[in-house]
């Protein structure tokens, strides 16, 4: 059966090269790079040119740290609970600010936070799914410890405001954070670019290994470290290094960096020319302008279509895609950025993500085209949305229940 | 937790062969038109529930022959995931045939048993019972149109939690007699809020007019008022006593059928009794668990006080029950 995977932005295929890089580090090189033999100075080479490819993959200084996780979550939670417990806890502060539409690692750890006592401000997006800068201008105060707000959003591929909102945060003494998990390998990321504090990022995004992710902290905005324990990664977070995953990021990120060009010009032609071609058929809807998104991604609705209902009959069909609507997820809630949008509210389960990547292939969305045409014709059929009702009938499906 | 909720897996796992046919081919799936109606010498009723901007609605098509109140045809058409869609088919289906009157009394737990590959395997995960809720409430609705009332008059009592028909006056009663304190207790004894848990708590899928914490907070409330009186006003253990045997197991038999059976059904069981046996000052009921009750772990905890409670509420405090 022909499978095609688009659901890029939730994870994506580890580059072969990467993963032969990786695979000496398993069996040969074993070595625990902390103890004092030959088998651990094994490890050096391989970690220290992992560790390089890392800094040079976001033009980090060699003075500033970037410390390696085991995930993204891992990094955004570090983030923000040692500022809880070094700035709010102690009483220096009060006040953090996330966008609405932060990774869950994000909102949830943001939520804890609240409940802790701290005042938190959600910043609002706009009508094209784009964080409002101005929001964060006006709830900034002399009291807020951390604004977190995301690089580019993994369901819309919005490309966020980040070097605005570093400004307004350096102007008022503030620290900054962004999660980037989304930018690497679709945007330039320079982190001596703009003013930036952490910036959060993660291997299995960009074709590298899953359980790797990583910190990027300045010098002099060293967090309290979230592990104790034998004092690797400087003390900053103990645990062994994962050795092949260090090896398997910094080649990873060597290559997203590489393919970068292609990514924003070639992947972002695939990606508009299918888009176009899905926005052929009737009752479709697109949030945000496609050159304020990344290069790899569309969240479209397709009218009378409930999520689940699409990713069903595409799965069928071997295509992998994803929705962050209704009945997909444990938690029955609608696609929180549809919601957020404040997009018709009959579209907010309707959204589907498309995300490429540089594997996908033109015959794949070609063949995806016709799998969602087809799909589209049959689940329409189906709905409610397009049913005949009788002349005078007064439709109650525009009403939520109770 | 355990293994199981660790490792996860996706939902459509957990549907079971006949939601996942019905998904890929609804057999009822269609629409009537009023001339389809009219050839059939039918009425057409056409009733909406649900909306898109909740995630699933349903549209319900009906040919009613108006001499005998019999549904001749019956079709759908729905917005929602797959479960949406299966439960809608299957409603669509059980009504056939059936009298408006009879279709009223299809609930969502008998679309949900409708849909099951085996009597003791959930149709869908708990969390996606509330797509057999829609299908049950635009009966009503389609119902209530036929006879030109209102839907409420269809429901006897208030249902708490609609995924599993948990009604409030159970709910009061089986938090007053077990003194319940958390939501996970009042879901052990009587499955409210183990489904798709609008009913736990506002913020859920759904808005309610009353939560499960509202009936918790109730109760402390009550207790702080020192009202909190252990049903001793509702036990006529007297009469039990004074009853025959056949007039006990016919009492017995009352209150497992009105209070008991139903919440045993839900998860594919049932129960029989078997004997009354007097035992000194006790009354012993021997009963004998069916279905998916019968080696089920909280056969000899939590359902089981559950059942001991609701008969020593309604009959005697004396009672005690034993399964074989």
């Amino acid at each position: 059966m022909t499978t095609v995977y688009l659901d890029n932005n939730a994870t994506t295929i580890i580059d072969p090269q990467v993963f032969a890089a990786m695979e000496p580090y398993f069996v040969q090189k074993y070595g625990n790079p902390n103890s004092l033999h030959s088998f651990a100075s094994d490890t050096h080479p391989g970690i220290k040119t992992g560790m390089e490819k890392i800094y040079a993959g976001i033009n980090a200084n060699h003075k500033d740290s970037v410390i390696i996780t085991s995930c993204a979550t891992e990094s955004n939670n570090w983030v923000l609970k040692s500022i809880y417990f070094e700035q709010i806890l102690t009483g220096k502060k009060n006040h953090i600010m996330v966008s609405e539409v932060e990774h869950p690692s994000v909102i949830a750890t943001a939520r804890w936070i609240e409940s802790m006592g701290c005042k938190v401000t959600y910043l609002p997006i706009n009508n094209e799914g784009i964080v409002d800068v101005q929001a964060v201008r006006d709830n900034i105060t002399d009291k807020t410890a951390l604004v977190s707000v995301m690089w580019a959003n993994n369901e819309t591929g919005a490309i966020f405001p980040v070097e605005e909102i570093g400004d307004i945060c350096e102007e008022h003494g503030v620290l900054f954070h962004t999660d980037a998990v989304q930018a690497i390998g679709k945007l330039p990321v320079n982190v001596q670019g703009f003013n930036v504090d952490y910036l959060t990022f993660s291997a299995h995004k960009f074709h590298g290994p899953k359980g790797v992710g990583a910190l990027y902290i300045k010098k002099g905005k060293e967090l309290m470290p979230l592990l104790h324990g034998g004092s690797q990664m400087g003390g900053y977070r103990s645990g062994t290094l994962n050795v092949a995953g260090i090896v398997g990021m910094g080649k990873a990120i060597e290559a997203a960096v590489d393919a970068l060009d292609f990514e924003m010009t070639d992947i972002r032609e695939m990606r508009d020319d299918f888009e176009d071609e899905l926005l052929k058929i009737e009752d479709t809807f697109v949030v945000t302008p496609r050159n304020k998104r990344t290069p790899n991604t569309i969240l479209i609705s397709f009218r009378g279509i409930e999520g689940e209902s699409m990713l069903w009959d595409l799965n069928r069909a071997g295509i992998g895609a994803s929705t962050g609507s209704a009945c997909a997820s444990e938690d029955l809630e609608a696609n929180s950025v549809m919601e957020a949008i404040g997009a018709a509210e009959d579209l907010a389960h309707t959204a589907i993500r498309f995300s490429l990547s540089r594997y996908t292939t033109q015959e794949e969305l070609d063949y995806t085209l016709k799998v969602v045409n087809t799909a589209v014709i049959r689940l329409r059929g189906i709905s409610s949305s397009y049913a005949y009702a009788p002349e005078g009938h007064e439709s109650g499906l525009d009403a939520h229940h109770h | 937790m355990g293994i199981d909720s660790l490792i996860g897996g996706t939902i459509w796992d957990e549907y079971s062969d006949k939601v996942t046919d019905l998904m890929n081919n609804p057999q009822n799936m269609g629409e009537i038109t009023e001339e389809q109606a009219k050839e059939m010498g039918a009425r057409l009723i056409v009733a909406d529930f649900g909306a898109e901007s909740c995630g699933d609605a349903v549209r319900l098509y009906w040919a009613v022959d108006p001499k005998t109140d019999k549904i001749l045809l019956s079709k759908f058409k729905s917005f929602g995931c797959g479960t949406a869609i299966a439960s809608s088919d299957t409603m669509a289906e059980l009504c056939k045939d059936k009298t408006v009157d009879e279709a009223v009394k299809i609930t969502n737990i008998d679309v949900e048993l409708a849909m099951r590959d085996d009597a003791d395997t959930p149709a869908v995960p708990p969390q996606k019972m509330h797509c057999s809720v829609m299908a049950y409430d635009v009966i009503k609705k389609a119902a209530a149109q036929y006879k030109g009332v209102d839907m409420e008059s269809f429901e006897e009592e208030v249902i708490v939690c609609e995924c599993a028909r948990v009604t409030l006056s159970t709910l009061q009663e089986v938090i007053r007699l077990n003194d319940l304190t958390t939501v996970e207790q009042i879901t052990d004894y009587t499955k409210a809020g183990a489904f798709c848990k609008s009913c736990i708590r506002p913020g859920g899928h759904e808005e309610k007019d009353i939560y499960l914490v509202d009936l918790l907070e109730e109760y402390e409330k009550e207790k702080l008022a020192g009202k909190a009186s252990l049903g001793n006003d509702t036990a006529p253990a007297g009469d039990f006593a004074g009853m025959t045997i056949v007039q006990r197991i016919k009492a017995v038999d009352k209150v497992v059928d009105e209070n008991i059976r139903q919440m045993l059904v839900m998860d594919g069981g049932d129960m029989e009794i078997l004997d009354i046996k007097e035992n000194g000052e006790n009354f012993d009921i021997y009963i004998r668990y069916l279905g998916a009750c019968s080696g089920c772990a909280s056969s000899a905890t939590g359902t089981l006080f559950a059942i001991e409670n609701i008969l020593k509420e309604k009959l005697s405090d004396k009672i005690r029950v034993l399964p074989i």
